[in-house]
């Protein structure tokens, strides 16, 4: 298992590190902790989750919008898009390969033997509309009579809800059960067409449906930490499109909007020392032509 | 040569997530967690 895999697991049993309910805790944690997001997509009613969810959270700021400035509360989500920009701002979508629980889910679900598919390019794009229309501007715009929106994201579209909090909540609560009906059918068939699409594409929703994906992609070319890409060097192999877990042919566009920094492009793959790193424009060493793969220090 | 447009960038985000704390923010944020979502699970 290679650094990034513990690195992953270690964020995800971090994020969800409440492991009381089976045990007659409470069935959600309550504790301050939740006052702080999460860095990757978690639901934050997941009976594990110890951090709230950044998405979940600025929907519902936004959805109490109105009622807030009415009893004069300006709660715009400020703190929430100082976190996300902030970490944006210094590393890109780096948190996507490094401490989302959800996609480690995807990376894992990928492993299993299958015939593999592409993901179309125009489907990128989806998850701009996702953030911009679900998690922005319908839960903003769309009020009830009393002046409070949904969060539409998580309501009709987030199968990492779905997943993590609405089955095993629904498993553990009865009463939740009886209140079922066909928006639960509806988000469970929209887990359930993921969960198929993760066996036979790379990471399927950060591709084309992550809203947080989306936030941290809009600062890959700008952030302080960026991938750098030698042309002179590049043989054109594609070795790192093949073994990038978005997909991104990196000698076509280095800091694609899906590149997470995962690194494995610079580590692993490239013999040829054509894919380094900056940091604020300051290059590291890299890899020299030559050196061949990175052999990393937890890997025998 | 060093890049300004990412500190700057940085430390606007900085001062938004500060202000967001001094607004009160991170408890709404504490409020809206600690009860179960009930659109997030699909029943609500």
């Amino acid at each position: 298992m290679n650094l990034r895999r513990w690195v992953q697991i270690a964020a995800t049993l971090t994020t969800n590190a409440w492991w009381l309910t089976p045990f007659g805790g409470p069935v959600i944690y309550g504790g301050r902790l939740k006052s702080f997001c999460s860095p990757g997509l978690n639901c934050y009613s997941c009976p594990a989750a110890a951090l709230s969810c950044p998405i979940g959270t600025l929907q519902f700021m936004f959805a109490s919008l109105r009622p807030s400035l009415e009893v004069g509360k300006v709660h715009l989500g400020l703190y929430v898009l100082g976190f996300l920009g902030t970490i944006g701002a210094l590393v890109g979508r780096m948190p996507c390969a490094w401490l989302c629980p959800f996609g480690l889910f995807q990376g894992l679900l990928y492993r299993i033997p299958s015939p593999k598919l592409a993901i179309p390019r125009q489907l990128y794009f989806l998850k701009y509309v996702f953030l911009a229309l679900f998690v922005v501007l319908l839960p903003a715009l769309v009020l009830d009579e009393f002046g409070y929106g949904q969060t539409w994201y998580c309501k009709y579209v987030c199968p990492a809800g779905t997943l993590e909090a609405g089955l095993p909540l629904l498993a553990m609560q009865p009463s939740l059960r009886s209140m079922a009906g066909w928006l639960l059918a509806g988000k469970l068939t929209i887990l359930a067409l993921f969960l198929a699409w993760m066996v036979v594409s790379k990471r399927p929703f950060c591709r084309t449906s992550c809203p947080l994906g989306a936030f941290y992609s809009l600062f890959n070319r700008i952030s302080v930490l960026r991938l750098t890409y030698d042309e002179d060097k590049c043989v054109r192999c594609k070795a790192c499109e093949r073994h990038c877990p978005m997909g991104v042919a990196f000698y076509e566009a280095a800091n694609h909007q899906n590149c997470i920094r995962c690194l494995r492009c610079m580590l692993h793959s490239c013999r040829y020392g054509a894919i380094g790193y900056e940091i604020a424009g300051v290059r590291g060493p890299g890899m020299a032509e030559g050196d061949g793969p990175y052999k990393d220090p937890l890997r025998p | 040569m060093p890049r300004r447009l990412p500190y700057v960038l940085l430390s606007v985000f900085l001062v938004l997530f500060v202000l967001g704390v001094t607004l009160g923010e991170p408890e709404s944020v504490f409020e809206k967690a600690v009860a179960i979502c009930l659109s997030c699970i699909g029943v609500g």
